[in-house]
């Protein structure tokens, strides 16, 4: 290998690093915050629908990139500008730009799954629920022993989806300085300013990992049609 | 961050405020996801036609197109389309000796960039769509004696409209999120824009607020379009 070709190679793997823990975290993070969410965009009472509602509008109706920056650079700046902030233990973290990436991601996959949710819950027949209540099943335990494994099942094509969505948003937070395989491949070609190289070689890890990701989910799609 | 500017006066028109500079920038993020939407319905006809097509080439070349759209982030593709049309156009300006120095223009550049992105969704949802009509639709225009383009432009496609509406209500609204990303290439539209004035003045809240907002207002009205379109377009000359 010549000299570039491992120093490539180098910055490429210590960037799918990120690009993985981020993915897995905003992942399990964003898909367990859905299910709340989808819940109360369904409930009745007005002051639980319309926040989440509100929430789901926000981050549905603006792009990624714009949301990465309002929170990095404009919440940033207002976290920086509160004393108790500043100089609090908390400060290392909160000054990096990997948990602002982490939060907007999370909350973004958690909008746009509440929202396959929502469609999934309310597609299951009425009488599913009817039968429920007859049984003198709770309200709480129709939800989760009769509602959500059916929705669960109708859902998870459009999860996987939404994930391998997340996959590819996580190249985004490379505009907010946080290093991952997005970003690696733009240091290399800001160094050597070779262009193909770097962007074909993180072409080559999100395909993979994609691959990866999907295979995933299919496998688990199938276990679950054997169960039924 | 300086307060004694209020956001009222940062955000008006003229001197003072970037009103003027951020209204530009929408629309040229407007006009860079129209044209980038039409390109990548372009494509995705032509992508959709080769994946159901009985060619073994097209369909290999349609399959393999969608699959990296849809693995590949969005900005690595632009800028690999970017950089790729550039230096090609750079090469065929230099091969033919008129100009050592070629720019391709910003505009055009993110319009090829991103409908090539948005060809990929575009091939999907149209081909679905396609699959969706009834063979004996075909079958019945193939009686009639029309030809195999005039089944399809006479047929097939007004047939399609209806039922590919909500799919491409959806691509609309991804285009529309997505024209943020020729940012990143540098084209000056409404993040960019927002982008300068909010480092000019350090105001950094109320300038992506001021955008996210934009995007909300634009995102919503395209959506309440699409869903009178679709009430209007439901069942054309179909019994119920």
């Amino acid at each position: 290998m010549t000299e570039f070709e491992d120093y490539l190679a180098n910055q490429l793997l210590a960037g799918i690093q990120t690009t993985i823990v981020l993915f897995v975290g905003c992942a399990v993070v964003g898909n367990l915050l859905a299910i709340p969410i989808a819940l109360a965009r369904l409930s009745s009472r007005r002051w639980v629908r319309y926040p989440a509602d509100a929430f789901a509008l926000a981050f549905r109706g603006t792009p990624l990139l714009v949301q990465l920056y309002l929170c990095y650079y404009g919440v940033g700046q207002i976290l920086a500008g509160i004393p108790t902030i500043r100089y609090s233990m908390m400060w290392p973290l909160l000054r990096g730009a990997s948990c602002y990436a982490f939060f907007v991601l999370s909350l973004n996959t958690a909008a746009y799954c509440s929202e396959i949710w929502r469609g999934a819950i309310r597609s299951i027949p009425e009488g599913q629920r009817e039968a429920g209540q007859s049984l003198g099943l709770s309200k709480t335990r129709i939800m989760i022993s009769v509602l959500l494994p059916q929705a669960f099942r109708l859902a998870l094509p459009a999860i996987g989806g939404q994930n391998i969505l997340l996959l590819k948003g996580t190249a985004l937070a490379s505009t907010i300085t946080v290093f991952e395989l997005m970003g690696a491949a733009n240091l290399v070609r800001a160094q050597t300013f070779r262009v193909y190289e770097p962007l074909f070689a993180a072409a080559l890890g999100y395909f993979l990992l994609a691959v990866l990701v999907t295979t995933g989910f299919g496998y688990f799609e199938r276990r679950l049609a054997r169960r039924y | 961050m300086n307060p004694t500017v209020s956001w009222l006066t940062l955000l008006s028109f003229g001197d003072k405020g970037w009103g003027d500079e951020l209204l530009f920038g929408a629309c040229l993020s407007l006009g860079i996801a129209i044209s980038a939407y039409l390109v990548g319905l372009a494509l995705g006809l032509i992508g959709a036609v080769a994946k159901i097509s009985k060619s073994r080439v097209g369909r290999a070349t349609a399959g393999a197109y969608t699959t990296i759209i849809r693995s590949v982030p969005d900005i690595l593709i632009i800028f690999l389309i970017y950089y790729s049309a550039t230096d090609a156009l750079r090469w065929v300006v230099g091969f033919t000796g008129l100009t050592s120095e070629f720019q391709l223009n910003g505009f055009v550049a993110a319009t090829l960039s991103l409908g090539v992105v948005q060809g990929g969704y575009s091939t999907e949802v149209l081909r679905g769509a396609i699959v969706a009509i009834p063979k004996g639709q075909i079958e019945a225009a193939h009686a009639l004696g029309l030809t195999r383009r005039q089944t399809f432009f006479l047929v097939t496609l007004p047939q399609m409209i209806p039922l590919a509406l909500p799919g491409l209500g959806n691509l609309w609204l991804v285009v529309l999120k997505e024209s943020s990303l020729v940012s990143l290439i540098g084209f000056t539209e409404l993040v960019l824009a927002g982008k300068m004035a909010a480092g000019a003045t350090h105001d950094y809240f109320v300038f992506y607020c001021a955008i996210a907002f934009v995007f909300l207002v634009m995102s919503g009205m395209s959506a309440m379009l699409f869903q009178g379109l679709e009430a209007a377009t439901a069942n054309p000359g179909r019994r119920k």
